[in-house]
């Protein structure tokens, strides 16, 4: 904080005299601004197709414009509306999820007092966030599959199932399923930010509370949670963001015909109709949607924070 | 810390107990239900592969085989997919940390007058992108579709990593850059010589957060490299086996009638533990690096 604001004192003016002097850095840093410009900013401006009739042929510059025609042909396609409705409902399932068992992983790591067994159980608890969602998803069909899948065994043992379900068929389970397969890859890596969160917590507010005859669970709920809270509402800003991101790999890779009405993402929708259908201006159109709504999400989050004065990003 | 610890173990009340039994049966279950899928995929890549698909398999496998192993590594694609996989991660490693350092480095000089400027010319990278399209017709008319070179160049520089590197890079001591000055080295010189070898943690942390991600990632061989069988990769290759699992995997009939010993099934599984095998023995000895570019990553911005 003190560096920063040092750094406004002596805000420095752009003059020739400076540019001379400080030409090793401007050289160094114009390879990095042309592929900034290349790789980040070029594709930017490629949202103009959304307004175009895009053809190949023709390219960018030759392409007739179409106004807002791309967007109302998306916004009548009854299963854009579907694939909105998809994205939203799983991005906010695997946000709360998440959340939840992450930090809850993290207190119940927390209060782990052996050494040996906290580091064992951590080291483990990362292993999944290893594997390629590939293998993951490998892992959930082979869990979940009719024939010899552990979880219809232990169901059908337990009296709570009669008999084998198959999963992958109902849609009402598909989003569940997508969850729980994002909490089993990445519970134990986003607990890592939170037991560093609480590993900061002074000692000396367990200690006080503990003279007080506050039991361990009581010194959670009044000392743990409320130390990590400002990590947590900072990690929900940066996450609302990313709600509509959290969509495409899982999906793809679990979904089947049976579930496609709730399976299908923007970034899948995207895919089918920008690049296999080759629709390429109506698939920057929603791609552009997804961008807007994402932004509005990190503004509202962001206002939402400011007025319950909590920390924020900007 | 330690004192709090040992009052709490002289003077263990009902509820302390309780609650110690209560977290540790949760956390077993939590390893249990992270590692058995694990173990069981390990166990049925050693089985035969037939009599895998009578099921009963838990922890170990009923007839082992090397047979699935063999399989694998007799099949070419998937050694194409390795050879590339390997390349790329090395390459783009090397290639996205040097960059990205060195850009982070000409970022925390504090006198330089269009620092601000690029930072937030990155920054704003991680808040907008083009999207899938725009992206994928600009890598076309860079050439870059249908070449190996679409795995390493894009990328390449990074906000995030750049951003954990320069919060480190601020913490170094600006002595040590001043004098060299005086010795009247270059901007550059200084990178290589001194700050570099100061930032071996912060390179770790980010290295492997590259290396991951590309050793993980299929979706550019599939959107980018379709065509070209010579460039594919390791994941790529096992998304097609288990698709090929997931459509005739039921189907044990077809298999038992072709006469052959191996299943879909039992090759994935040989195939996945081939494929996760470098990453899973690395990370355990890579973890305070990796804990330590997370905590940095995520208070910064």
């Amino acid at each position: 904080m003190a560096k920063r604001a040092k750094k406004t004192r002596q805000k420095q003016k752009i003059t020739l005299k400076q540019i001379i002097k400080q030409k090793e850095l401007i050289l160094i840093s114009i390879p990095f601004v042309i592929y900034g410009i290349i790789f980040y900013y070029v594709p930017l401006a490629g949202w103009v197709m959304a307004f175009q009739n895009y053809k190949p042929k023709y390219g960018l510059w030759e392409s007739p414009f179409v106004g807002l025609q791309k967007f109302e042909r998306l916004f009548s396609d009854p299963n854009f509306i579907k694939v909105i409705r998809n994205t939203l409902c799983m991005g906010i399932i695997n946000l709360v999820l998440s959340f939840f068992f992450s930090i809850l992983f993290a207190i119940l790591l927390n209060e782990v007092r052996i050494r040996s067994a906290k580091k064992f159980v951590q080291t483990v608890s990362y292993l999944p966030h290893f594997l390629s969602w590939i293998i993951v998803t490998g892992i959930v069909h082979d869990v979940l599959s009719l024939e010899n899948g552990i979880i219809n065994q232990v169901l059908v043992a337990l009296h709570i199932l009669e008999k084998p379900i198959n999963w992958f068929a109902y849609p009402k389970y598909f989003w569940w399923i997508v969850g729980f397969s994002n909490v089993w890859k990445e519970t134990g890596w986003g607990s890592i930010i939170y037991l560093s969160a609480i590993t900061s917590i002074s000692p000396d507010l367990y200690e006080a509370a503990a003279m007080d005859g506050a039991g361990r669970l009581r010194k959670i709920w009044h000392i743990t949670l409320p130390g990590i809270k400002p990590t947590i509402f900072i990690l929900l800003l940066i996450n609302i963001g990313n709600v509509l991101n959290a969509g495409f790999e899982v999906q793809y890779l679990l979904g089947n015909g049976l579930v496609q009405s709730v399976s299908q993402t923007i970034d899948i929708y995207v895919l089918k109709w920008g690049i296999s259908q080759g629709d390429y201006s109506l698939g920057t159109a929603a791609g552009i949607f997804k961008s807007l709504v994402s932004i509005i999400l990190i503004w509202l989050a962001n206002s939402a924070a400011k007025a319950a004065g909590e920390e924020r990003m900007f | 810390m330690s004192l709090t610890k040992k009052r709490h173990c002289m003077k263990r009340s009902k509820g302390d107990i309780a609650f110690t039994i209560a977290n540790t049966l949760i956390l077993t279950a939590f390893v249990v239900i992270t590692l058995y899928p694990i173990i069981n995929t390990v166990a049925i890549s050693f089985n035969d592969g037939l009599d895998a698909l009578r099921g009963g398999i838990y922890l170990w496998p009923r007839m082992f085989t090397l047979q699935n192993y063999s399989t694998v590594l007799a099949k070419d694609s998937l050694l194409t997919g390795a050879k590339i996989t390997v390349l790329r991660t090395v390459l783009a490693t090397v290639i996205h940390l040097s960059v990205t350092a060195l850009l982070a480095y000409v970022l925390t000089q504090k006198d330089y007058i269009f620092a601000k400027h690029i930072s937030f010319f990155y920054v704003v990278t991680m808040y907008v992108s083009g999207g899938l399209i725009p992206t994928f017709l600009v890598y076309k008319e860079l050439g870059l579709t249908n070449s190996f070179w679409v795995y390493v160049i894009p990328g390449a520089v990074s906000a995030f990593n750049m951003l954990v590197m320069r919060t480190y890079m601020n913490g170094l001591p600006d002595s040590l850059q001043e004098s060299a000055q005086l010795d009247g080295a270059g901007y550059l010189t200084i990178f290589v010589r001194i700050i570099a070898p100061l930032c071996k943690p912060v390179f770790a942390t980010v290295a492997l957060f590259i290396a991951v991600y590309q050793w993980n990632s299929w979706f550019d061989a599939m959107l980018y490299n379709r065509m070209k069988d010579e460039y594919t990769t390791l994941q790529y290759e096992l998304m097609k086996l288990l698709s090929s699992v997931t459509n005739q995997g039921a189907n044990a009939q077809t298999i038992k009638n072709s006469g052959n010993q191996v299943t879909p099934t039992s090759v994935r599984a040989a195939a996945t533990v081939l494929t996760s095998l470098p990453i899973v023995c690395l990370y355990p000895f890579l973890q305070r690096y990796f804990i330590a570019g997370l905590t940095i990553g995520g208070v910064k911005e």
